[in-house]
């Protein structure tokens, strides 16, 4: 293994990932805060070190659609994208998996107009949430630079063939000088073989792709697509486990951090789980039993993972980056109190949504939520949710 | 050479890349189109193809009409899906991932995925200077969704969105240029064509294969459903709209315009009549129309040479 450490900017470290894994097309419209990987793979098309086409596509829809047809043919497919960008694309994102394209995006998670603004909250992948991609979510640059290896594997597994989405909070991580270790080509080589797909579109083997369904063929056209992302778990874990005996980087669909006695958790997505852990750490310095829960792996979502997290846990404080207007909520609330749902002894939830468009959720807005998770604990008050923060 | 469009069916491929089984309504000539570019353009063709007639009519699951890798993914992409099968593939064969092979990447689409909802993605792939042939099936309205207008519904037309009434006559405006926006992205190649001419049709297809660079065929689709007209009369209108020289045949190869064929030029009224879409047309509007297409003809043979025109006959 590499040992390699370098200070770079999370961006960059996620475009030489994905100049190591060998792609063989990116498609690139500039979007912020993702602007800068796209960038950087241009450069390196540029000077010769990356053989591989970049197309300047004229829009985020034709993005994925250039993505689509690249995917199609067998080529190792990238591109990456942001908040409006994603927005503007989702027509083809829902289209991607079902005709199983392995192509992998980099999601710079940005929040959606109105009013604009370009910093980050969890509003646009929620937007797409049930589209049927494999949905990861990285803490740290690291994470994200090992992510990118590990994405690529999970999506070309024949056993999967679906698109992976690797979700990096926008400027937060995006923008982040890190020190990240990189990995050699030959480690690569050896986790990442080369993309062999079975049925590419190829004059030798004709093959129709994208037809159009009846009433009585398009629920079975479903049920399959349910299938494949539900099926992807052991994959995912797999390539996650091999990448840890390789790097001794270990990474699992839910993740937990002094949980082991903990009465109360907060539950976390992407890089407020830091943060979270800071808080974590105060709280257990003043005797309190707190941990943290991190979902790492969205979809397909690990619902035995979380329940063995939770198991003996009084309450949970789930913080969400997104809301789902005039709903319950924010999404991952209304995720971990329906899978909660009818289980014996289930931990209560409150829901706080915080931290939207880039507003900082520090360490010390984690100790006050825990006051005031704690007073609705204790008065049996865990419906609805919390605005967190709301100058009024 | 006038002889040689006797000879030119039997040089044609017998083999039929879209096969008979699909389910275009009768005497369409849109599907004709397909079958005739199928041919020219022979086994080693990849097709994306956009949402309408075409796609609905030749895949339906678990069938399909396709003997070529075919693709379809929305309405108004199909040109960014070829290109991104064309340079997937490009840095595959450049990379030894696949074996080289000259492979014809062809995109299609009728004239709402052309001229309206497609149109930013066309220009894209044609301003990228993608080795890929791009094609339009006009049948001048969205069929597919029920005989709506497009921006390429001729004036007059009534549509079920632009109906004839006492207060209008139909479609409002004039016909979008679709080859002159093509040709303004200086392509190589752009052309017209009908499959009431197939040989012009064909000869154009296998121009544009051998073109490197994009090439952009519009071919004029009669729709017996859309235009109402009887299913064995789509030939006929096809050779109407180009003898009465609404739709001509030309192609223009690197800003040079050649004309194919020069008709006899039959008043515009012959084509109109018998159409149930322009039965509302008063005299009047029909003297509008043929002042129009005298204008944007004699501006075409202003600036065309003769060029080929043996196959038009
Ligand atoms: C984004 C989107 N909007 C609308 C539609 C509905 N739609 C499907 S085909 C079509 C019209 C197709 O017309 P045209 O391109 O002229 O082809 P034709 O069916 O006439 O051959 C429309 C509006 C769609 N599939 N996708
Ligand atoms: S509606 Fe028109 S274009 Fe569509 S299949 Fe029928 S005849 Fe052909």
């Amino acid at each position: 293994m590499d040992k390699r450490t370098i200070g770079v900017e999370v961006s960059i470290a996620i475009a030489e990932a994905v100049a190591q894994a060998d792609v063989d097309l990116i498609a690139a419209y500039p979007i912020t805060p993702q602007t800068h990987i796209v960038e950087h793979l241009s450069e390196l098309v540029a000077e010769g070190r990356l053989d591989a086409e970049f197309v300047p596509v004229e829009s985020e829809h034709s993005a994925m659609s250039v993505c689509c047809g690249s995917s199609a043919v067998g080529a190792r497919t990238f591109t990456s994208t942001s908040s409006q960008g994603l927005a503007l694309m989702a027509e083809i994102f829902f289209i991607a998996p079902s005709m199983r394209l392995p192509i992998v995006m980099a999601l710079a998670n940005r929040s959606l107009s109105a009013p604009l603004s370009i910093w980050n909250d969890h509003s646009d992948v929620m937007m797409v949430r049930d589209a049927g991609w494999i949905h990861i979510f990285t803490e740290n640059g690291q994470d994200s630079y090992d992510n990118i290896f590990c994405s690529f594997r999970i999506a070309e597994d024949p056993a999967v063939m679906l698109p992976v989405a690797v979700n990096v909070d926008g400027f937060i991580l995006t923008h982040m000088i890190e020190p990240i270790k990189y990995v050699s080509d030959k480690l690569v080589k050896k986790y990442l073989p080369e993309f062999q797909m079975k049925d590419a579109l190829h004059p030798d083997s004709p093959l129709s792709m994208g037809c159009f369904a009846m009433p009585e063929i398009y629920t079975e056209t479903q049920k399959a697509r349910e299938e494949a992302v539900l099926g992807s778990y052991d994959v995912v874990v797999r390539a996650w486990k091999e990448w840890g005996e390789l790097t001794g980087r270990n990474y699992s669909p839910v993740e937990t951090y002094r949980t082991n006695d903990a009465d109360i958790c907060y539950v976390t997505m992407g890089s407020l789980s830091e943060n979270a852990m800071m808080a974590v750490d105060a709280l257990r310095n003043k005797g309190e039993k707190v941990g943290l829960i991190k979902i790492r792996l969205w979809r397909p979502f690990p619902f035995n993972d979380f329940f063995s997290a939770v198991n003996g846990k009084a309450g949970l404080i789930v913080i969400d980056r997104a809301m789902s207007f005039g709903g319950p909520g924010g999404p991952l609330a209304l995720e971990l109190r329906s899978a909660l749902y009818g289980k014996q002894s289930a931990p209560q939830i409150v829901n706080f949504i915080a931290g939207f468009a880039g507003r900082d959720v520090t360490r010390d807005d984690f100790m006050s939520i825990m006051i005031e998770a704690k007073t609705r604990f204790a008065k049996d008050d865990t419906s609805g949710y919390v605005f967190y923060g709301v100058r009024e | 050479m006038n002889t040689i469009p006797i000879y030119a069916p039997l040089l044609l491929d017998k083999k039929e890349y879209l096969t008979s089984g699909h389910r275009a309504c009768q005497g369409c000539a849109e599907a004709l189109a397909v079958r005739l570019v199928m041919k020219a353009l022979g086994r080693d063709t990849i097709v994306a193809m956009a949402t309408g007639c075409m796609e609905i009519i030749s895949s339906s699951l678990p069938t399909t009409a396709w003997q070529v890798p075919w693709i379809h993914v929305a309405f108004e992409n199909a040109p960014a899906v070829i290109t991104g099968c064309e340079s997937g593939m490009k840095a595959m064969m450049r990379k030894k991932k696949i074996r080289e092979k000259k492979i014809n990447f062809v995109s299609m689409g009728g004239d709402g995925a052309t001229a309206d909802i497609g149109m930013g993605q066309l220009s894209g792939a044609m301003e990228r200077g993608h080795n890929c042939i791009y094609i339009c099936y006009d049948n001048e309205a969205y069929m597919n969704t029920g005989i709506q207008r497009s921006s390429s519904t001729p004036y007059g037309a009534t549509t079920t969105t632009t109906p004839a009434g006492h207060d209008t006559i139909g479609q409002m405006t004039n016909k979008k240029n679709m080859p002159k926006i093509a040709v303004a992205h200086e392509i190589p190649y752009v052309a017209t064509a009908c499959p009431s001419y197939p040989f012009d049709l064909i000869r154009k297809l296998k121009k544009a294969s051998e073109i490197n660079g994009p090439a952009y065929i519009h071919i004029m689709s009669v729709c017996p459903t859309g235009w109402r007209i009887d299913p064995d009369e789509a030939i006929k209108y096809g050779r109407l709209i180009v003898e009465s020289c609404v739709f001509p045949l030309y192609e223009v190869e690197n800003g040079e315009y050649y004309i194919n064929y020069i008709p006899e030029k039959i008043p515009v009224k012959e084509y109109l009549k018998g159409q149930g879409r322009f039965r509302h047309l008063k005299e009047s509007d029909i003297g509008r129309i043929q002042e129009r297409v005298d204008k944007e003809y004699s501006s075409l043979l202003k600036i065309a040479k003769t060029g080929d025109s043996s196959e038009c006959k």
